[in-house]
């Protein structure tokens, strides 16, 4: 039984990555209908810009905060010049330019940072948490972090006049261009935040799987079936999506004999498709009827 | 722009409706590359002579998923899985039981259909973005199962398994590499014919129905379900065979070759080849060839990154690939014809 609550503790805390992952996954989506497989790029870029920070001498917190508004900043920038232009483009040509902006960011942080490995401070501390063995101060801050952040994004989208815009634009785009609102300009602002999230999330993860280039290409795989999983119209799914599969991957990892670590990532991809196949909209996602 | 056009707009499709007759290339044309892909080799070096053939069955696996997504409209990121299963199914058919290759080829066309019909089922219902994760998942899947334990005295686990090449049959004095060559321009005309058969076909015209809308194609009485799932079978077989002439011309399968990599490598060759224009592939897979080695060219360090400007300015200035070249060209000629 031992074993079992640590397994579903361990799976919540890296659940909790999942979970960033697939709100930023959610965001993008919600503003442009495309899954963005150049998303776990950008946050590695962003953690490294942090850690780049610190190595000047700047605090963790001041270098948080910094990077925070350059991913902000550095998701507008890519939406205006790269991806504003390909707005009519067929959908297949937009998913090329996500694989292309994927190569860009990937050789660009190697040849900036080199591949070697890197350590990443965390800033709650490696200690057991509350004095139990099961979870670390890292995890429980991943897990705190996440929900704050859900709370936030809840708060936004639900009571500021900017929220409601960006879920007008995302929802009826004609309409809320007839109320006045610059529907062009609300996407942009959605990569800005999906930027930022991922930049979150790749702060929180870079001290569990090290700072390298190559850190965020399983973490954004298991964000995009999190995502999906939850439903890509829920940024509430999202996070449950993530804790789901963060618990079931751990758990089948320990209890499925012959999976182990090599097949954790298949197995928790077929479950997510057995999961689509039954309820094809996710689990909080709406199902959109679309007349002929 | 107008709110007006805007509407029109958002109807954009994953893939555009291509018109029948310009799914291939005119009579002439058709000639010319045929002649010039017979007579290179006879003046090339055996590296090159490779190259081309890499070039071909590359193309021949774009040509399978311009089956799958430009045909019937369904987007696979799977692909590298039924290249996979070609190039084992080859490889240990020839190493293990000593079959000749040109038996192999067939034989893992139709288990890759099998496989193919069989995953398109549970694909059945899902479509855009679940339907890339599914067949994404089943990507990732494939290199983890090609190592298992229990497959091992057949595909030789984690070291994979070194093919043989065939020498030219009755006595002909030919290189290996042209031999084979030849051996895979045959295979891929013929797939192309076929292929272009089938889509001008009842089923292609199917296929096209459900691309372009799956509810009014069932309306008319087509059976969604039943065209779906062959269209990701021949897509499949296709590919399987592709994968098949791959390892006999690499002379080596390993599992990790056949990762997420490549099935990204076939959907960026299909892309820049232009969606639903057949030809198209053979220039995609030029493209996925040749462009890393122009980029590593450029720089040895920001090879990546070029590769991506480069994939960028594509995109930017031909959104429809290859096949925008193509009626530009057709345009031109036209418009010259007439002075």
């Amino acid at each position: 039984m031992d074993l079992f609550t640590n397994q579903v503790l361990a799976g919540i805390a890296t659940g909790a990555i999942y979970a960033c992952m697939a709100l930023a996954v959610v965001m993008i989506y919600q503003a442009i209908d495309h899954l963005n497989f150049a998303q776990g790029e950008m946050a590695m870029f962003s953690t490294f810009v942090s850690w780049q920070l610190m190595q000047w001498g700047v605090p963790y917190w001041g270098a948080f905060v910094i990077t925070l508004a350059f991913a902000f900043v550095g998701g507008i920038v890519i939406e205006r010049v790269l991806f504003k232009p390909l707005a009519k483009a067929p959908i297949l040509t937009n998913v090329a330019g996500f694989i292309a902006l994927f190569s860009i960011i990937n050789s660009s942080a190697g040849l900036i940072w080199d591949f070697t490995i890197k350590q990443y401070p965390t800033p709650f501390g490696s200690s057991p948490f509350l004095g139990s063995q099961l979870i670390s101060t890292h995890q429980a801050g991943m897990i705190g972090v996440t929900v704050l952040l859900l709370i936030g994004l809840f708060f936004f989208f639900q009571y500021t006049r900017i929220g409601l815009a960006m879920r007008a634009a995302a929802s009826l785009p004609e309409s809320a261009r007839l109320v006045g609102i610059n529907t062009s300009w609300m996407i942009a602002l959605g990569w800005g935040m999906a930027s930022a999230i991922g930049a979150i999330a790749g702060m929180l993860i870079a001290p569990v799987v090290f700072l390298e280039p190559n850190m965020m290409g399983g973490v954004l795989l298991y964000g995009f079936a999190a995502a999906v999983l939850g439903g890509l119209t829920s940024p509430f799914g999202a996070v449950v999506g993530g804790f789901l599969v963060g618990i079931f991957e751990n758990l089948a990892g320990t209890y499925i004999p012959g999976v182990g670590n090599e097949l954790k990532l298949p197995i928790a991809l077929a479950l997510i498709i057995s999961v689509l196949v039954v309820k094809p909209a996710g689990l909080f996602g709406r199902h959109i009827v679309k007349r002929v | 722009m107008s709110a007006a056009e805007e509407v029109v707009a958002e109807g954009h499709e994953a893939v555009e409706a291509v018109p029948k007759r310009a799914m291939t290339l005119g009579t002439g044309t058709s000639v010319v590359v045929l002649l010039l892909l017979i007579a290179v080799p006879l003046f090339a070096k055996n590296f090159v002579i490779f190259q081309l053939t890499q070039l071909l069955y590359l193309g021949l696996a774009v040509l399978a998923l311009n089956i799958l997504t430009g045909g019937s409209g369904q987007f696979s990121l799977g692909q590298s899985a039924f290249y996979g299963i070609g190039a084992y199914i080859t490889a240990v058919m020839m190493e293990q039981f000593n079959i000749p290759y040109f038996l192999c080829l067939p034989v893992a066309g139709v288990l890759c259909f099998g496989v193919g019909f069989l995953f398109g089922q549970p694909a059945l219902r899902l479509s855009g973005v679940y339907l890339a994760l599914a067949t994404f998942a089943l990507a990732t899947a494939m290199p983890q199962l090609l190592k298992l334990n229990f497959l091992e005295p057949w595909t030789g686990g984690v070291q994979g398994l070194v093919v043989t090449k065939p020498d030219a049959p009755f006595g002909l004095k030919m290189s290996q590499d042209m031999w084979l060559y030849y051996f895979t321009l045959v295979v891929v005309l013929a797939i192309y014919v076929a292929s272009v058969n089938l889509l001008r076909s009842r089923s292609g015209r199917a296929f096209m129905a459900i691309r372009d809308n799956e509810i009014a194609a069932s309306a008319m009485g087509v059976n969604v379900a039943l065209y779906k799932t062959l269209a990701f079978g021949v897509s499949a077989a296709i590919t399987g065979v592709a994968g098949g002439l791959s390892a006999i011309a690499v002379q080596f399968v390993a599992p990790d070759s056949f990762t997420i990599t490549l099935a990204i490598q076939l959907f960026l060759g299909m892309v820049v080849g232009g969606v639903g224009w057949l030809p198209g592939s053979i220039v995609g897979a030029a493209f996925i060839i040749f462009v890393p080695n122009i980029a590593e060219g450029i720089s040895k360090g920001l090879s990546g990154a070029v590769f991506g400007v480069l994939l960028f300015l594509v995109i930017y200035l031909v959104p429809h690939g290859a096949r925008q070249l193509a009626i530009l060209g057709q345009q031109l000629a036209g418009r010259l014809r007439k002075n």
